[in-house]
Formats: structure tokens, sequence, C-alpha cells
């Protein structure tokens, strides 16, 4: 069984098709790439795939589950983790308190209420914003960090739920390339816990940390499977890697 | 070692004003005459419900123009009870009008908060300020509840054999009640879940994302303003002896925005300070300039809503020590040292 599966993905806006009957399969502990020129569908298929937007047809589904409907935080409560292509991490929290944030969306409105858990969510705010280089800046608030800064809070706040699957849209867009680099070595160690989705325009990026790649052109799916072989393909190199 | 918790944002110049302000309330009943103490228990009362619509659209970024609708229909039902069954013990009516200010508030959240998907902005301002005007309306024609004139000549409360007269026994009552509502709003908006509500306020849409379900929180912190409102609204009843089609209606819930706009939204000592300001600007310009001194007020209020978007405390509270901190203050937790972190 596949862990996550986008099965004839279609969307529709009004008279525009902007995803056309598209497949995606991501396996245990894989990390799959998605790419393709603007505008052909890439977002259209991770958001639809999120929640943020519902597919006029075919199905998306979770370790088996049919989560085509699941409003966003059912899909979250069920191992969906998505990292916005816009940066949006709470400028006017802390740092610490962003990943606070999300580490306690699972507890109880009670719960909540009487701040039981802040204790025994600190080590793992903590152990987060190490392995993300932001332990040091805690108490600052998130608005101040620097751009390639705070893409890292946002990874480390959709990790903070532990996902199955975590969904990145254009996780290095408006980095150097040492920002760039530092952010494959620390994605890396994640695929012991959890498989990745990403959408990226950085090619070299996804040929370094990803398994396996689904090329997507004009909302149809051109190739897809292992990144070496969909590499290889004529068809890939015609419609789209040529291009870029 | 990690640290402990991120350190309590130093909050020097809120609990200043917090403090400073609970003295001089302490002590104006000895300085003030009859007047002056009636005009600051209103302002007491009138804080509370400013302080409903604070924790609504201060903290959890809800605009409503309803809070005067949970405030009017409390004061309706406590003045009911007491001029139809003749009950006047501060111990019933006082409760039954805060529930009422809940079930209300409950009622409406459940038609425009607690849908599918988290309503937009405009969607429950517009809905609460037309339950508001529709039922400041029904009130103005139903003759049970006293039509135009609504309820007059109330009777006092009562606690025991105690009668609890307009003067420095209201007045410390009512202070009290304030303390009390907003040492709980207090620790409330500082505790993990203010922490949500700031989340929510900042970016709602994230929210849903890390798996919190948006209309659940915002339909609590709803029906929890509209307790407030409604404690408020039967003691402003009583203060006054008086309930009317007014308490209920779209002017009192525009005004309650204003004393929080310009104290300072998400402070919650911020719309008290703005109650007793705006209140005290309209009496003293209203006996200099009869006729035209809500045009002067008004501008006054447009300056700073425009100019100053944090209200009046903005000026003394630096933005950081608004955002502060979330979650009661803990001992330091030892634990694993991070490989980075510097010894």
């Amino acid at each position: 069984m596949h862990l996550l599966e986008a099965r004839q993905v279609s969307k529709v806006y009004g008279t525009l098709t902007a995803l056309d009957k598209a497949d995606l399969v991501v396996r245990h502990q894989e990390f799959h790439g998605l790419i393709g020129p603007n505008g052909s569908g890439k977002t259209t298929l991770l958001k639809c795939i999120a929640g943020a937007e519902f597919p006029t047809s075919g199905a998306v589904l979770l370790a088996g589950d049919d989560i085509t409907e699941a409003m966003p935080p059912e899909r979250s409560r069920a191992g969906l983790s998505l990292k916005f292509q816009i940066t949006s991490v709470l400028p006017q929290l802390s740092v610490y308190d962003n990943v606070l944030l999300a580490l306690q969306a699972q507890d109880s409105i009670l719960s909540l209420m009487l701040s039981r858990s802040r204790r025994a969510l600190h080590e793992k705010a903590m152990h987060l914003l190490a392995r993300f280089r932001l332990d040091d800046r805690r108490d600052e608030l998130a608005a101040v960090l620097s751009h390639g800064q705070q893409q890292w809070l946002e990874i480390a706040m959709a990790l903070a739920r532990e996902p199955k699957v975590l969904l990145l849209d254009e996780p290095t867009a408006g980095m150097s390339p040492q920002e760039r680099r530092a952010t494959g070595e620390l994605l890396a160690p994640i695929k012991q816990t959890c498989s990745l989705l990403i959408v990226e325009h950085d090619l070299d990026f996804i040929k370094d940390i990803c398994d396996s790649l689904t090329v997507l052109d004009q909302g149809q799916v051109v190739a897809s499977g292992p990144i070496h072989e969909v590499q290889n393909s004529s068809r890939v190199k015609e419609a789209y890697l040529s291009h870029v | 070692m990690h640290q402990a918790p991120p350190r309590r944002e130093k909050r020097r110049i809120i609990p200043l004003i917090e403090v400073t302000l609970l003295a001089i309330a302490l002590v104006l009943p000895i300085l003030l005459d009859d007047f002056w103490v009636l005009f600051t228990t209103r302002v007491f009362i009138l804080g509370m419900l400013a302080l409903s619509f604070d924790l609504v659209w201060g903290y959890a970024g809800i605009m409503s123009f309803g809070q005067a609708l949970f405030f009017g229909m409390a004061g309706y039902s406590a003045a009911l009870l007491a001029t139809k069954w003749d009950i006047t013990s501060v111990f019933v009516l006082l409760p039954v009008a805060a529930i009422v200010g809940l079930v209300v508030a409950f009622v409406i959240a459940v038609i425009i908060i607690l849908g599918k998907r988290p309503p937009n902005l405009v969607f429950v301002a517009l809905g609460t300020l037309t339950s508001s005007y529709v039922v400041e309306r029904l009130a103005r024609g139903w003759s049970y509840v006293g039509g135009q004139n609504g309820i007059p000549s109330l009777p006092r409360l009562t606690a025991g054999s105690f009668e609890l007269t307009e003067g420095p026994l209201f007045y410390y009552l009512a202070l009290v009640l304030l303390a009390l509502v907003y040492l709980g709003l207090r620790v409330l908006t500082r505790s993990q879940f203010g922490l949500v509500l700031a989340g929510i306020r900042q970016q709602e849409h994230r929210m849903a994302f890390f798996g919190y379900k948006i209309q659940n929180y915002k339909g609590f912190v709803f029906s929890l303003a509209g307790l407030v409102a409604g404690l408020s609204g039967g003691l402003y009843a009583f203060h006054e002896g008086y309930v009317g089609p007014g308490q209920l209606g779209p002017v009192l819930s525009t005004q309650v925005v204003l004393y929080a706009l310009f104290g300072g939204a998400g402070t919650l000592v911020g719309p008290i300070v703005g109650t007793g300001l705006v209140d005290l600007f309209s009496y003293y310009l209203s006996q200099m300039w009869q006729t035209g001194w809500p045009i002067v007020l008004g501008l006054l209020l447009l300056i700073i809503v425009m100019f100053r978007p944090t209200g009046l405390i903005g000026f003394l509270v630096s933005d950081r020590e608004r955002v502060g901190s979330f979650g009661r203050p803990s001992k330091v937790v030892p634990i694993r040292k991070a490989s980075h972190e510097p010894a």
C-alpha cells in the first residue's frame, strides 16, 4: 500500500483546467519531487493533497484512507503537514511560541486553558529549534528572522506534529546557495520518520535529496518514477527539462 | 543542557498601569462625591462590556458588532425576573444574566461561526450587527418588555437582607466583579489557549493546517465574551434601575468598539482606560458644547484610531510587551543539551 496517493486528480477553474487526471504516488520513507514549468499545476496538486483546494474529480488517499473531502484540520490529524510557498510563520509571536503553537495542536481546549502541556512540550520544542539552528533566537519575534530562517522555522513547525507525509512548496525559494545546501542537510534526517513531497524549481536541489520524481506539464503528468529514470526520459527532456 | 522555557517577558508597564488603576479605584469613593461615584461605577460596568469586545476582537480577531445584544438581553432577562417574579437576589440575577449572555452568544455562534469552514470577518461583523439591530427593533415593538419605554423602576439588588444601593456599595460590587473578570481573562489570554488565539488573529488560514479547528475556538471565545457581556448587562440594568431597547442595539455595540480601539485593543487594560476616558471626554465636552460635542469626540477618536492603531496604551507599551509569551511560568526543566548549542 502506498503512503500517499493522488488518483486521477483534476481541478477545473471555470474554463481553465489546472490539473488533468494527475496521478502521484509517495511511498514510505521516500522523498518525492514534483516539478514542472510555471503554470503546470504543481502547486494546485499540492493544494489538492493538503486540503487547501478540493479536486473537481479524482481522489486523494493517505495510508489507504480516502481524504479527498477532508478539511485541513482532519488531514493534519491524519498525518499530513504542509509548508506553504509563501512563508507563513506567525510574525508577532516569538520563535519559540511559533513552534509551541504547532506542537500543542492536539491538546483539548481545557488543557490549553490550563496550560497543562507547556512543560511537557518544552523539550520537543527545544529539540526542533536546535535541529533547525534557531534555539539561540527563540525569544525573538519570528518577524525579525531572515527569510531563510523563517523558511526553516516553518519547516520545523510543519514537522512538529510528526507527520507521515510532509508537503513542502518551494522551500528554498529566495534562499542563498549556502542556505539551500543547509536546507538539504536539515531535511535529510527526517527520512527516518516521514516521507516528503516537495515542489521545487531548483532541479539540483531535487536531484540531491529526492528518490523519485513526478513531472507535470500543462496539468498532466508527463513522467513519474525513480529520479534517474525520469531524468533520462526523452519525453521529459522534450517536454520540460530541455527548457529549464 | 537546554535552557528553561523562554523567559517571561518582563512586563514593566502593563502591570504598573494595572496596579495604579486598582489602587486609585480602591480609594476613589472616599475622594469623590456621589455623582462621580455613580459615574465611575458605570465606567466599571461598561468597561466589563469593553473587555468582552476586547476578548473577541483584540485576541481572537472576531469583529463583533453585537456585544450589546448579549448585554441587553441579559439585562432584560434579569429585569423581567425582578419585576415579574420579584426575584432580587444578586446571587440569582447576576448568574442568570451571565448565563443568558452565554446562551445567546452561543446561539449566534452556532448560526454564524460554527460552520464547516471558518467564517470571514465581514460575515461575522454584519451577522452580529444585524442580530443586534433586529433584536432592538423587536424589543421596541414588544409590549411585554415595555416597548419603546423599556422596563423602568427596577427594584434594588439584594444580598440576603441587605439592599445593594447605588453609591459606594454598588461601586465596590462592580469593581470586584470587574477585577475578577479581568483576572480571569488575563490568565486565559496568557495561557496556551491565548497562544492559539494569537495564532488565529495573525494567521488564521495557517492554523487550520496545524490541525486547529478554528471555528471551535472562535465559537468558544465568542460565547465566553457573551457571558462577560451578559454579566455587565445585568449589573448595568440594576445600577441604572432601568433597561431599554438602546441597551440592545448597534449604537451601544459601536460605542464599545470605540472604547476598545481608543484605549488599545488586545491589552485588556486598554479598553477599560478607553471606557473611562471616552465617557469622561463625553461628559466634559457635552458641558462645554451641548450640540456639537459628538463631532469633537468623533474627530478625537478618529485621529487616535487612524494614527495610533494600538490605541492610547500603545503610547506606553512596546509591541513586544503587548505580544508577551504564553503558558504559566514553569521551573527550569533540565533536559539534554543540543549538539551545537553553546555551552
